[in-house]
């Protein structure tokens, strides 16, 4: 156990450093924010083009801002977990003296993603002060639901690093895709999880992959905790507080045994293949 | 002078070898990309659910506005705003691709060749380094026409967008000439990112969501200008990067200049199209200098091919 804590620390700890040591404090400060913010300020002109085309809309504007500022946490937890394999792997091409170093790769990868976590955590509370003290965003944030809050928030991120274990586990055995799944994987989350507009937008079939991923109620708890929104169907109305965090805890084992299995499965395939150390560059 | 130094420098020759030198770019990335199966999953499949939630997003406010709306004229306008919204989605989602393959294929691609140690072996060859980017350049824009086709035949399948196209030609020259420019714009970031080093990863990240915003890849742009204070500002800002402009024309060609009644475009296409043309030729030019100037500096610092640095 020592082992594992102690390639964890040292893994964020290297993880902070590449992210944030190419620049001045102040300039990673800057680009930490600018990036979210200019993702949500992309949904808020979306928002003021159709409100100047056909009317005001608080409550969807309301929903969609507090989803989307969420949604950081799932871009960068995936990315900084599953871009550790190939960055090591095609970038550094330091892949294979970790790889044999005696530690636990999948916890070395954990390690990494823990900076890009830390790093979300405050674009996120950037993101929703801005919405708040900007642009109207109304927030109901009551201090009895803050471990209701923390409780969802540690099961949200913990399925987010299993899903992108395996995601990882995957990249040993693909090409240089970094970028395509940046972009792609947390695509899907952004159609069918609710983050952006309710389910009941969504075609039928849409709406039940929706309903299977855990991610979807991680959201809609967020939600009810931070900006209870009323007027908007979001089809899980049938679901307890306490219902949901049971089912993100069910999820979050679930996810964390299929990242082992994954991981050890694409680790396998890529030995047996001789990829662990491949470089692929067009 | 020896025979051979004649024929060097022969025009004739000169030609030939840099037109080589842009096939032979070119061809890892249109035929090396098409040996890896895996890419059209992960490149042209995936990114097209991003582009689909932000539709969903108007799809949703226009369920919202039609709950409230009686009178068959108000919901025909609605009707017809948000099928021009969602084309415009679409359209940005195509010229996405092509600026994220500007960025990250050729703005960060000869720093990225002295992190593997190619760039050493490009800085020998005899070709002229503007046929290397514009190798470079040729198969990025026929690699990422696969993802963009994609993004246009499902906005029209899937999202059942109408386009409804005027004017052909005015609309090919467009996307030709704004193509033309951003990777002009790629070329010239290539040499200034080997200046950068580092940061130069950072960069090419801090610009895609902050262009998606100031260069409406998901709004018409003019609903930027609209803001009072700073949203001209910050509207003329991202004209000059090719794809706000390009967007804007491309979107008042294929939507039709009365699309949004007409209050959401920033000029007439034919005068975008000019200014396109005028940055074009702006971005090569200051692509040729930088690249001089940066590969006199690199060596005069000796530091062409220091990795990580």
């Amino acid at each position: 156990m020592s082992t594992h804590w102690r390639t964890f620390k040292i893994a964020a700890w290297l993880g902070w450093e590449m992210d944030s040591n190419w620049t001045e404090p102040w300039l990673f400060v800057v680009y930490s924010i600018v990036k979210p913010v200019a993702g949500a300020f992309i949904l808020v002109l979306m928002y003021f083009v159709f409100w100047f085309l056909q009317g005001q809309d608080q409550a969807a504007f309301d929903y969609m801002y507090v989803g989307n500022a969420f949604f950081i946490f799932v871009a960068s937890t995936l990315f900084g977990t599953f871009q550790v394999i190939q960055s090591d792997r095609e970038w550094y091409q330091t892949i294979r003296y970790v790889y044999i170093s005696p530690i636990s790769y999948y916890t070395y990868i954990l390690g990494r993603a823990a900076s890009k976590v830390v790093v979300a955590t405050f674009a996120v509370l950037v993101t929703l002060a801005f919405g708040t003290l900007f642009l109207g965003v109304h927030l109901d944030f009551a201090l009895s639901e803050v471990p209701m809050f923390l409780a969802s928030l540690a099961l949200g991120i913990a399925v987010l690093l299993a899903i992108g274990i395996c995601l990882g586990g995957i990249s040993f055995l693909t090409a240089k895709h970094v970028h395509g799944l940046a972009e792609g994987i947390p695509g899907i989350f952004y159609v069918f999880c609710a983050v952006l507009y309710p389910l009941s937008v969504l075609p039928g079939w849409a709406q039940t992959i929706g309903r299977g991923i855990p991610l979807t109620y991680w959201f809609d708890i967020t939600r009810r905790i931070l900006s209870p929104t009323t007027g908007i169907d979001t089809t899980l109305e049938g679901y307890t507080d306490m219902g949901i965090l049971g089912l993100l805890l069910v999820s979050t084992l679930v996810f964390f045994g299929l990242s082992v299995v994954i991981f050890r499965t694409g680790e396998y395939f890529a030995r047996k293949a001789g990829k662990i150390d491949m470089t692929t560059s067009y | 002078m020896t025979g051979a130094t004649v024929h060097r420098t022969d025009l004739r020759y000169r030609l030939g070898l840099n037109l080589r030198a842009v096939v032979g770019r070119a061809y890892p990335r249109v035929i090396g990309a098409n040996r890896e199966p895996s890419w059209i999953f992960f490149e042209a499949f995936l990114p097209l659910l991003g582009i689909a939630a932000y539709v969903f997003i108007y799809q949703a406010f226009g369920a919202r506005a039609l709950e409230d709306a009686s009178d068959p004229a108000a919901v025909a306008a609605i009707l017809a705003n948000t099928n021009a919204l969602v084309a415009s989605v679409v359209l940005g989602g195509t010229m996405v691709s092509f600026w994220l393959n500007v960025l990250w294929s050729m703005a960060s691609q000869l720093y990225w060749e002295k992190e593997i140690g190619n760039l050493q072996l490009y800085m020998m060859a005899p070709m002229n380094r503007m046929a290397l980017l514009g190798g470079m350049a040729v198969g990025g824009m026929l690699m990422t026409s696969t993802r963009a086709v994609a993004t246009l035949v499902s906005g029209v399948v899937i999202f059942g967008v109408v386009f409804q196209v005027a004017d052909p030609l005015l609309l090919f020259a467009v996307f030709f000439v704004t193509l033309i420019a951003l990777y002009g714009m790629g070329m010239m970031f290539a040499s200034l990112y080997l200046l950068w080093g580092r940061e130069a990863w950072h960069l090419s990240a801090l610009m895609e969501e902050p262009i998606f915003f100031a260069s409406g890849f998901y709004f018409p742009l003019g609903g930027l200008a609209r803001i009072p204070g700073w949203g001209s500002a910050v509207a003329f800002a991202g004209t000059i990067i090719p794809a706000g402009l390009g967007l804007d024309a491309l979107r008042q060609l294929t939507l039709g200049a009365t699309a949004f009644g007409g209050t959401l475009w920033l000029f007439t296409p034919q005068v975008e199209l000019a200014i396109l043309a005028i940055l074009a030729v702006v971005f090569l030019v200051l692509a040729r200098y930088a690249l001089a100037y940066l590969e006199m500096l690199a060596k005069r610092e000796g530091k062409l091919t220091s990795r990580h640095q």
